[in-house]
């Protein structure tokens, strides 16, 4: 079976695990195509793709839009600032508009949660979710899953640890499902106030103490503070949280054991990572952002694929 | 399913010498010349013929495993997306004399993906088509092999099966496969 289950890529919790190793078997072959002296190929050239962002984004819309370029494919990109939703087009309008074009998939970043899955059920082009408020992310869980099986060999039976603003973070949801799917153990850590409710109720474990939570893990995947989804005050000040929640080098030095940093960017340096862990030999942060291109090639090339 | 046999293992073991020699008569000393065994079936036939070649000449000639997947044109045509195999060059293919190797030559498709996946690493100075089948009458494009094991009357409803040793079966045949009944 070499084609994905799904006709979207919506969230982790929807696809397979067999689902994610073809994608990263997809996604080797890619990553080999990404260094060679032509790093392009002619797969999807008679396709056009649309990145529609309601969201700010920088990495994630630079990728998306590298990988499909790599492809071949005909790109158009819509950033809502610039466009008609300040009119007060609805959503389903503006995505049947682009379609009405001939569009023939759709990555999309939105900030409401589910906003990609109402979108697959009322029109009929792939969609990519690219981010859908704290709810999803699942290329950026791909990516780093893909990252940890490049630098450790596998996903299963590693310790995982994610770390910081658990609570609205999509790359946190996302992150979980993918490594528990492959047969990771998964913690995460944070202060109290942003840890979800429940997360006490699931198989994930629950850390408050970032020195033990590194302790733990082999692997661990530190968030960024998510200020602009935060309506209240969730801790003090940012300086303390860096105090109680900031990684240092010398934090990572002195656990005496090799540990992967992983952080999906924009990184706050000084605050949940110091600038010499960011740069230091643990770091993979930017490994991240390479085998981002492959991942996020190999997801539109098994979903363009597929149709007919 | 009716089988017919093409080649058995003597046979084959001819052929392969044949076409080694006919290479030897074109490249001389091989100075500039690497061959190019086309995944997935393609490079066990090149495996062969690089060794076939090193016992008569003594010369180690680079090999290379090239794979057309990314550049196939029956993308979105078909139910599954092909899967990629491994591309693996360790030599430069800027102005190098190219021997592509494939097992059978059909629609020609295939070797038109090949060689747009070959200029994508630099500029050969020629390229040449050696084939093991040649299947007649059978082309979508105008490409011709320049050595050729044997060639074969088919129809398209007809496929040929390569079984090598090299691929973990028990002796070298080449099958003709009648799927009609």
């Amino acid at each position: 079976m070499s084609k994905l289950s799904k006709k979207h890529l919506l969230g982790i919790k929807d696809i397979t695990t067999q689902d994610i190793q073809l994608i990263f078997e997809t996604a080797d072959t890619f990553k080999d195509v990404l260094n060679r002296p032509i790093k392009k190929v002619p797969s999807l050239r008679d396709i056009t793709i649309a990145n529609i962002f309601f969201e700010n984004s920088t990495r994630t819309r630079l990728s998306f839009e590298l990988a499909e370029k790599r492809l071949s494919a005909d790109v158009v990109n819509f950033s809502a600032s610039t466009s008609s939703v300040k009119k007060g087009e609805t959503l389903l309008d503006t995505v049947n508009n682009i379609l009405a074009m001939k569009v023939d998939m759709v990555v999309m970043r939105h900030a409401s949660p589910g906003a990609p899955h109402y979108l697959a059920r009322h029109i009929n082009a792939n969609i990519v979710n690219a981010g859908d408020g704290t709810h999803e992310h699942p290329t950026q869980a791909l990516l780093d899953a893909y990252s940890i099986r490049e630098k450790l060999g596998d996903v299963a039976g590693k310790n995982v640890a994610i770390i910081g603003d658990i609570l609205h973070s999509r790359v946190a949801l996302s992150n979980i499902f993918a490594l528990q799917k492959l047969g990771a153990k998964v913690m995460v850590c944070g202060p109290p106030t942003l840890l979800p409710k429940f997360i006490g109720q699931t198989s994930v474990l629950v850390e408050t103490d970032v020195k033990k939570a590194l302790a733990w893990c082999d692997v661990a995947n530190v968030l960024r503070i998510q200020l602009e989804r935060q309506q209240i005050k969730y801790f003090p000040s940012l300086r303390e949280y860096s105090l109680y929640y900031g990684i240092t080098k010398k934090m990572l030095d002195a656990l005496k054991k090799p540990i992967v940093l992983m952080h999906p960017g924009p990184i706050n340096r000084g605050v949940e990572l110091s600038s010499d862990a960011a740069d230091s030999h643990h770091a993979v942060i930017l490994d991240q952002v390479e085998n981002g291109v492959a991942i996020r090639m190999a997801v539109l090339y098994l979903l363009a694929g597929s149709t007919n | 399913m009716q089988k017919k046999l093409i080649l058995d293992s003597d046979l084959l073991d001819i052929t392969l010498s044949r076409l080694c020699q006919q290479l030897i008569e074109n490249h001389g000393d091989f100075d500039n010349s690497v061959i190019l065994g086309l995944q997935p079936r393609g490079i066990f036939l090149a495996e062969i013929i690089q060794k076939k070649l090193r016992m008569l000449t003594r010369k180690e000639i680079p090999i290379g495993y090239l794979d057309a997947t990314f550049h196939r044109d029956d993308f979105r045509r078909r139910e599954i997306p092909a899967k990629a195999s491994e591309v693996r060059i360790p030599f430069i293919i800027e102005d190098k004399k190219v021997i592509l190797v494939d097992d059978v030559l059909f629609t020609g498709r295939t070797v038109r993906a090949a060689l747009d996946a070959m200029i994508a690493f630099g500029r050969p100075a020629k390229v040449e088509l050696l084939v093991l089948i040649d299947r007649r009458h059978t082309r979508d494009l105008p490409i011709a092999p320049d050595y050729v094991g044997k060639t074969v009357n088919t129809l398209a409803s007809q496929k040929v099966l390569v079984e090598l040793e090299a691929q973990g079966h028990e002796q070298n045949k080449i099958w003709l496969i009648n799927n009609k009944d």
